[in-house]
């Protein structure tokens, strides 16, 4: 059994609507991103996190602008919930100088120290070996910082998960772990590619805490996280979260899911996390359906303008290719 | 260490060997700058000082929160580094063999080199990798292998194969200060054999040759260990009457190809000898950057001595045949004189 927590933090009326905030920010500019590239106006592989957007948005409410993530290519609701600004965002997905990384990195590797993106890496497990780095730095600096390593279900089967875990242990490092287990590793079932049936309970075989959380309820991920959070400012050191999820639109854009069964999927978007917590901000008097819906006109006008702006930037000019290979720029 | 009084310089030196050399570069750097840190296998103290004593002290003098030993873990060894290189420190990592960094590629390749190019230059990755490496002491095929040429491939990782404690301790104090991911190879005998350092030994910089002894019938290329094997040659073609200008190349990637080029331009002919394999090896890279520049002026085509193309052998008998001997330095460059 994956371990239970004791004391639960509950998120109040003001950090519930923010998770909110989040959640719909991801959800808005994810499905304007896929409608983009139906139009043909990007062209970029594209990991959409449709159904994922509560993990993420419940744990960043609880991190500072210099607490750091270190994401995989299924990231930009990571980023987004860190509150990535979306003009840079939009201008490196489109492949233009202004983006975050001008144009170099791409959908897959955004980059943004200001808000804490790190490192997104398109490389499945490599997120783990890097925060730990963050984490060390960070106990040197005598900071209370802490770093998010993201990564998929999948990736807890690669071997840097291992040695991550096993070295932020023994060192104590202020890392939380966060698996966002959506039950496909690619196109492989989680059990057909899984030992055990909880991947919190790996945490148990490196001496720390490990929680199996509903990732589709703001609550139960904001409470563990909060624990696991807590835990690493205090210097005790990292914890696993596994956050149980279901990706809507498949391993990469255009996947048919081939691998699934209808039902199984009408099942899983039954519980789109979205609509379930909007009617539940509404029930407990949190917010009202008008203001949710001010809120959602607020972002999606933030995500169009975000769009227009990286559209009209220009490309990188091929000088690029020599540039931040070194510090020093290779001579032409 | 003891101190030589030199009657015919003015540049004071101590007797030392690459070990003591890159240990005093670590000393130094770690005392000069809080922000450098160092992590390997058993690199602390408490663990011995590192497989062959390299680190030895530098724990106890600076604490092992800055001087961290860690598990049998590459990926975490060199993740780590990189984590802590972006969040403003100058970490020196140790991968104890070359022949283990293949279990750390990605985070070498993938991450280390590219994250400044990937990150429109956002993310500096001030990185060093020590690695020892070498054949000639019998460890056989993963224990043994240079692989200078896979790092010399990928762009964003520089590449250091020193040959002289000076060059160890000059290239160390450039390498960590370099805002760019350097790796160092340390090849066997150049660890334990003692020659003059100059007391004062500061910075190197990083992608420049040297060149160790004047000529002006061929020009030999080497780096290394295998800089023992050429001073052999060079010792026996001088004795022959063959005037050899030999390079010691120390940075492989980016390559000083100013001062080979010159030298080759000057003698007409160029040897290139390396441990690694000769298929697909740094000499491959030197032999058509020279001829494609230089073609037309030089009296012979360039020549290549490395590895052949088989694992490091165990048996003795074997091994020796696998290493590029001074006889075969020798032939090779009286062939290539020879020859116009």
């Amino acid at each position: 059994m994956s371990q239970t927590l004791e004391n639960r933090a509950k998120p109040d009326a003001k950090t519930q609507l923010d998770i909110y905030r989040r959640m719909i920010r991801i959800e808005r500019n994810d499905d304007a991103t896929r409608t983009q590239i139906r139009r043909g106006r990007i062209t970029a592989p594209y990991y959409s996190a449709r159904g994922q957007e509560c993990i993420p948005s419940a744990i960043s409410v609880l991190l500072n602008n210099d607490d750091k993530i270190c994401t995989i290519y299924r990231g930009i609701h990571d980023m987004v919930a860190k509150d990535m600004p979306l003009r840079p965002l939009w201008a490196e997905i489109c492949g233009r100088v202004d983006g975050t990384c001008k144009g170099k990195g791409g959908p897959m590797h955004l980059t943004h120290p200001e808000t804490g993106v790190m490192v997104t890496t398109g490389i499945v497990g490599s997120s783990m070996p890097i925060a730990n780095g963050f984490g060390w730095a960070a106990l040197l600096d005598g900071t209370k910082q802490v770093t998010v390593a993201y990564f998929g279900d999948g990736a807890s089967n690669i071997g840097a998960f291992h040695e991550a875990l096993n070295l932020a242990s023994v060192w104590k490092l202020p890392v939380i772990f966060v698996c966002q287990n959506n039950g496909f590793a690619e196109h492989t079932r989680y059990e057909n590619g899984t030992s055990v049936d909880q991947i919190s309970k790996r945490a148990i075989g490196y001496g720390m805490p490990g929680y199996t959380v509903d990732g589709n309820d703001p609550v139960d991920v904001y409470a563990h996280a909060h624990a696991a959070i807590e835990r690493a400012r205090a210097g005790e050191g990292p914890t696993l979260l596994e956050c149980k999820t279901f990706r809507f639109m498949g391993h990469v854009f255009g996947d048919a899911d081939g691998y699934m069964t209808k039902e199984e999927k009408a099942e899983a978007m039954a519980k789109d996390p979205l609509p379930i917590y909007r009617q539940k901000l509404i029930d407990d008097g949190i917010a009202t359906a008008e203001e949710l819906d001010a809120l959602t006109a607020k972002i999606e006008a933030e995500v169009n303008d975000a769009i227009e702006f990286a559209m009209a930037c220009e490309f990188p000019s091929d000088d690029e290719l020599r540039r931040d290979v070194f510090a020093e720029e290779i001579p032409a | 260490m003891s101190t030589d009084t030199l009657e015919t310089t003015t540049v004071e030196t101590v007797k030392m060997n690459g070990l003591q050399a890159i240990n005093a570069a670590l000393m130094e750097a770690m005392e000069a700058d809080p922000k450098v840190l160092v992590l390997g296998e058993d690199i602390a103290d408490n663990e011995g000082g590192g497989v062959v004593g390299v680190t030895r002290g530098l724990s106890t003098k600076f604490g092992t929160m800055r001087v961290r030993s860690t598990p049998i873990s590459e990926q975490a060894i060199i993740g780590a580094a990189i984590g802590a290189a972006m969040g403003g420190y100058k970490p020196v990592a140790e991968i104890m063999l070359m022949n283990f960094t293949t279990v750390a590629m990605d985070m070498i390749v993938n991450h280390a080199a590219k994250l400044r190019f990937m990150s429109g230059g956002q993310s500096q990755v001030p990185m060093v990798i020590r690695t020892l490496t070498g054949a000639g002491n019998q460890t056989a095929g993963q224990h043994a292998d240079f692989y200078e040429a896979w790092f010399c491939h990928t762009a964003g990782i520089k590449v250091v194969i020193p040959w002289t404690p000076a060059d160890f301790k000059g290239l160390y104090l450039s390498a960590i200060q370099d805002p760019d991911p350097v790796i160092i190879v340390e090849s066997g005998k150049t660890l334990f054999v003692p020659m003059d350092v100059p007391v004062n030994q500061g910075p190197i910089p990083l992608g420049k040759a040297n060149v160790v002894a004047p000529g002006s019938d061929i020009t030999i290329v080497s780096y290394g260990q295998m800089m023992f094997t050429v001073m052999q040659a060079y010792e026996e073609l001088t004795k022959a009457g063959v005037s050899v200008e030999v390079v010691d190349l120390r940075t492989i990637s980016p390559w000083d190809k100013e001062t080979v080029l010159a030298s080759a331009e000057k003698t007409g002919r160029l040897l290139v000898v390396h441990e690694a394999g000769r298929n697909f090896g740094p000499g491959a890279e030197i032999a058509a950057t020279v001829q494609e520049t230089l073609f037309g002026k030089l009296k012979a085509p360039v020549g290549r001595l490395g590895a052949p193309y088989c694992s490091v052998p165990f048996a003795k008998k074997l091994e020796d045949a696998f290493l590029v001997q001074p006889p075969e330095i020798i032939a090779e460059a009286q062939r290539l004189v020879a020859m116009g």
